[in-house]
């Protein structure tokens, strides 16, 4: 397997965010705040892996960076909302790509919401995820 | 040696021109084409003179073919040596753009593990590494605004820093940007007062967000350099059909010969460096070009020791 699951929460009740993210370090903050609020996390370092693990885990969210290794965000994005299985998946871009180009793409493929990791607060990153959950 | 396609690419004056981000009469190879137009006419004119003062036709000749050899040269020389400096300019900025743009991925995991820690969500931290903790924060913040304010230069630079024009009201603006500051100018001492007419001002025609960056970064410079205790005036008032924004300080001021430079990327006023060793010099070059961009004027009045005035005017709807 290409992914792992941090183990610490894994209440089947729980609802599972996929985190496609390069940075190790992110993963880190962010992945261990959302387990604390009561999610089960899954990390993926790259783009084919993340991809992956959406197809087979079915998410209830996925937070995805854009520039990744082995495939782009723009692709995975554009794969997922291609899948039936995959498309009604909320899907949230974290990324330090701010042009109005990138944005707009982002959500033209079908991104629900579009985060710059430099404008904002882990909390409001955090409220944003439990917005688009409906929460 | 060359090869043939990059013969081509040379050719292309337009597209190196923007490459380089200069304008056509201060790029290297438009000027060598214009150049290269004016040997001719010189060889022509020689010629021409030549045949009618000089009897013999070889002498004629050797004279059009000698004066064409050194201009060519000389033209080819210093286009090349433009060119280089082109070329740096062009790294210059690109380098820029790389460093701001991969320092911000640390930036951005060094300020949220500073908030989960900060935050107390994984343990209580008290007593003095709160204090700790806290310098760290602040200096990543600082980190973290001059990275944002070097990737707005490299944009400039680049030419790729779009305005996204609406009418908005300014007042409001001004207003957001004064309740912001008091409470750091307040503990310097220092009083920010807004005049305003009581009378509804016009919409102001611009990008809000962008003309926000300008308005705090003109009462940040005036809380900054007032030193001791003193006054911030801020003011805004219809002006020729569009609207006058001031800001007036009684501080160090800017010492004559500093003031041509002030609006320059990187420059600081000699005699601020004694009073505030932090800012980047970046402020100002940023304020002046996205007023430019806006359609609006900008400039100051200044007298060292006795303060200074910084304005600019912005369109409105029309």
């Amino acid at each position: 397997m290409v992914y792992h699951t941090n183990k610490k929460v894994n209440n089947f009740m729980s609802k599972k965010i996929l985190f496609v993210e390069d940075e190790a370090a992110l993963q880190k903050t962010l992945g261990d705040v959302l387990e604390q609020e009561g999610y089960k996390v899954i990390n993926t370092l790259d783009g084919e892996a993340g991809l992956k693990a959406a197809k087979a885990e079915i998410p209830d969210l996925i937070l995805l960076d854009l520039i990744l290794p082995k495939m782009h965000g723009f692709e995975v994005l554009k794969s997922l909302k291609g899948d039936a299985a995959t498309k009604d998946i909320p899907i949230i871009v974290l990324t330090n790509l701010e042009s109005m180009g990138d944005i707009e793409k982002a959500l033209e493929l079908g991104a629900t919401t579009y985060l710059v990791k430099a404008s904002y607060t882990l909390e409001e990153v955090v409220s944003k995820i439990k917005k688009a959950l409906g929460e | 040696m060359m090869t043939y396609k990059e013969i081509l690419e040379q050719l292309n004056v337009r597209a190196n021109c923007k490459k380089y981000g200069l304008g056509m009469w201060r790029c290297p190879q438009f000027l060598f084409l214009v150049m290269g137009g004016a040997i001719i006419a010189t060889a022509i004119i020689t010629y021409v003179l030549g045949t009618r003062y000089v009897a013999d036709p070889d002498t004629v000749s050797l004279i059009v073919l000698v004066t064409t050899l050194i201009l060519f040269v000389l033209t080819f020389s210093i286009t090349r040596s433009l060119e280089g400096l082109a070329e740096a300019n062009r790294l210059k900025s690109e380098f820029i753009s790389i460093v701001s743009h991969q320092l911000r991925a640390p930036l951005s995991n060094l300020k949220w593990a500073l908030e989960i820690l900060i935050s107390g969500r994984f343990g209580k931290i008290s007593g003095k590494p709160v204090d700790y903790l806290q310098i760290l924060e602040d200096n990543t913040k600082r980190m973290g605004e001059l990275v944002a304010s070097l990737l707005i230069v490299s944009r400039i630079e680049q030419g790729r820093f779009p305005l996204h024009k609406a009418a908005f009201p300014l007042i409001d603006l001004i207003k957001e940007a004064v309740a912001e500051f008091k409470p750091i100018a307040s503990a310097s001492n220092i009083d920010i007062v807004l005049e305003a007419p009581k009378s509804d001002l016009p919409l102001a025609f611009g990008d809000s967000a962008q003309l926000k960056i300008v308005v705090e970064n003109f009462i940040d410079n005036a809380v900054r350099y007032t030193k001791g205790s003193g006054k911030v005036a801020v003011s805004i008032a219809p002006k020729n059909g569009g609207l006058l924004f001031s800001c007036k300080d009684g501080g160090v001021g800017i010492p004559k010969e500093d003031q041509r430079h002030i609006f320059q990327k990187f420059f600081r006023s000699s005699n601020v460096l004694k009073y505030q060793t932090q800012g980047s010099g970046l402020g100002l070059y940023i304020a002046k070009s996205i007023i430019e961009k806006s359609g609006g004027k900008i400039g100051f009045k200044s007298e060292q020791d006795k303060g200074s005035t910084f304005w600019f005017t912005i369109p409105t709807k029309k």
